[in-house]
């Protein structure tokens, strides 16, 4: 825009003639970048989604030992089982016939890296859906069940496409799931009320 | 493009009138009648006009989808199989507007073959192949979006695939994915603002790219078989030796080629929509269902070669950025071939080789991103991922100091 001419008589004091133009350009540049704000926030989660995705609760005490309750979180079931000793037990015999006994090509928070894999041994969590094809796995926790084998430990079995998983949602060699199942993202608020969808980070206990 | 009125009608009456208001005689002129093309065009010349031909067609049949296509989780899924048994040739419109989807990329990938084996990206026109991908971007994702609207199984776990890709960015990833999505989950906010892109933003965007490449491409003129610039020759009349008017020596012909295409879209359109599962996969006329997963995710036939790559990476982070790359590689190729010879005619046994393994290598993925992702499969799809980028990333290397033949003064014209 140099190239305009100046009015008969003035002098063109070009770096305030650029200067100006520059001014004026941020300026406009910092609306439009403010202006997009709300355009760019109204593609975030709604009121509504964010409600129905909040965290869930549970008071674990209410479970009996070997029993287990479905909870929906974000659409998903997720799976809490109150373990008994024995089958926390169990669970060290079979690691040979395990794909991933240590649980390192599977997903959970990194404080459900363990056999167990949960925060307190006891109450395991798991998120429902099997990591093969997404059906539900249904609880066979009693051992040896005939149409699963003698040496079946207790644990979960795909009826879709006969995926079996360990009581701490570990996959056996041979079914079509190639992940252990999912452990979602929980703590525990006080001694008895496990949250789900809120990690130990963000409640500062484990 | 000048606006002289040299060589135009006197024009009086209404034409007159409206000449004086607004140029019509004079574009004409520019654009058509006067504008030359080379006369050496061949087969692989129809498939630009096959293009605008396939948009328009989905532009059309969108438009009248639209009219009984109901957005949301619970009533799209329905709204589909109501447009497709009880709207008055619902059914038409909508095969002719997923089967058109197919074409359109048939047609795209054909006329960017085209442009490979011609040279068509090099000096001066790398400003048109940049719209042109552009244009192709803009068309993939208009295409994934519109595969979500029916709202079948496949929309959705399609959907899932392809956006969690995004997760896989470090950091900003899982929020990223949130805000595509608009929920924790591919959900009723994720299809109604996909329904929004596809059908308000994303034409919009198309028909802006189209015509920048249009543009680009009337500034320089076509390349041509022999990749010659026919400027460079011109008669004592100014125009070029080598060209013909536009009008009506090319309309008439594209014309031709319109019609075979618009037979081949109807025997697709009316025998084999769904064509065994290529453009309308067997799971999507099943509802979307979260907690179903189909048997094997796979993309319709024009992602499969990226989605190939994509698997072909044990690491998903890793895959989602080479899948990224492999665009990458396509639209940097105008700075990639250095060669001074822009048709494969008059370029060496080296580079013919080259081309060879690249079409070879994208067709093959095409067929493996469509098989599940075990035992041989994967094997092959690391291969011809290697040959892929192989054909990009050494192109500087065997394209410099090519020992080309000579490239005539004229184009080679077969009576």
């Amino acid at each position: 825009m140099s190239d305009i001419p100046a009015p008969a008589g003035a002098e063109v004091d070009q770096d305030r003639r650029g200067f100006l133009t520059f001014a004026t350009v941020a300026t406009g540049a910092v609306g439009a970048a403010f202006t997009a704000v709300p355009f760019i926030a109204s593609w975030s989660p709604s009121e509504r989604a964010r409600a129905a995705g909040a965290p869930v609760e549970l008071d674990v005490t209410k479970l009996e030992p070997g029993q287990m309750v479905v909870l929906t979180y974000r659409k998903k079931p997720m799976y809490v089982v109150r373990r008994t000793p024995e089958m926390l037990e169990h669970l060290a015999g079979h690691d040979g016939k395990l794909k991933d006994p240590e649980s390192k090509k599977s997903e959970q928070p990194d404080e459900t890296r363990n056999t167990a894999r949960s925060v307190k041994p006891e109450y395991l969590v798991l998120d429902g859906t099997c990591t093969h094809l997404g059906c539900l796995p249904k609880a066979r926790f009693e051992k040896a069940l005939p149409e699963l084998g003698a040496d079946w430990p207790g644990g979960f079995f795909c009826p879709c496409h006969g995926s079996r998983f360990d009581l701490a949602g570990r996959v056996f060699e041979g079914s079509p799931a190639s992940q252990n199942l999912r452990v979602p993202s929980y703590s525990y608020r006080d001694d008895k009320t496990l949250v789900i969808g809120v990690g130990p980070e963000v409640t500062g206990a484990a | 493009m000048g606006a002289s009125n040299d060589g135009l009608p006197v024009r009086t009456g209404f034409l007159g009138w409206l000449n004086k208001r607004m140029p019509v005689d004079a574009f004409m002129r520019d654009q058509l009648t006067g504008y030359y093309a080379p006369k050496n065009f061949n087969f692989w010349y129809y498939f630009g006009v096959l293009s605008l031909v396939a948009l328009v067609l989905q532009l059309v049949t969108g438009i009248f989808l639209t009219m009984h296509y109901k957005v949301g989780e619970a009533t799209a899924f329905d709204s589909v199989e109501y447009i497709m048994r009880e709207v008055p040739y619902g059914w038409l419109l909508r095969y002719m507007h997923s089967s058109g989807a197919s074409l359109f990329f048939i047609v795209v990938y054909l006329h960017m073959f085209r442009a490979l084996l011609y040279g068509s990206y090099k000096a001066p026109r790398e400003l048109l192949w940049l719209f042109g991908m552009a244009v192709y971007l803009a068309l993939m994702a208009e295409a994934f979006m519109g595969y979500v609207l029916p709202w079948g199984n496949m929309s959705f776990w399609g959907a899932q695939v392809i956006v969690n890709l995004f997760g896989t960015i470090p950091v900003i990833g899982p929020g990223l994915v949130d805000w595509i999505r608009g929920d924790y989950g591919i959900a009723d906010a994720t299809l109604n603002r996909f329904f929004s892109l596809h059908v308000v933003a994303v034409p919009l965007v198309l028909l802006l790219l189209v015509a920048l490449h249009l543009v680009a491409l009337r500034h320089n003129g076509s390349n041509n078989p022999d990749g010659i610039e026919i400027k460079e020759k011109k008669g004592a009349d100014g125009k070029p030796l080598d060209g013909i008017p536009f009008h009506p020596y090319y309309t008439v012909k594209d014309l031709v080629g319109v019609g075979f295409f618009l037979v081949a879209f109807a025997i697709v359109v009316f025998f084999v929509p769904t064509f065994g599962g290529l453009f309308l996969e067997k799971p999507n006329f099943e509802m979307a269902n979260p907690l179903s997963t189909p048997e094997h995710i796979a993309p319709v036939w024009y992602f499969t070669p990226f989605y190939a790559i994509l698997r072909a990476v044990p690491d998903q982070q890793i895959g989602a950025l080479l899948m990224a790359l492999s665009l990458i590689g396509f639209i940097v190729l105008p700075w990639l071939d250095r060669s001074p010879v822009k048709s494969t005619r008059y370029r060496p046994l080296r580079w013919k080789l080259a081309l060879t393994v690249f079409v070879v290598s994208f067709v093959a993925l095409g067929y493996l991103g469509l098989k599940p992702a075990e035992g041989l499969y994967v094997l092959l799809a690391r291969i011809f991922t290697v040959l892929y980028f192989a054909f990009f990333v050494l192109m500087p290397f065997y394209t410099r100091g090519e020992s080309t033949s000579r490239v005539p003064d004229r184009v080679t014209f077969h009576d």
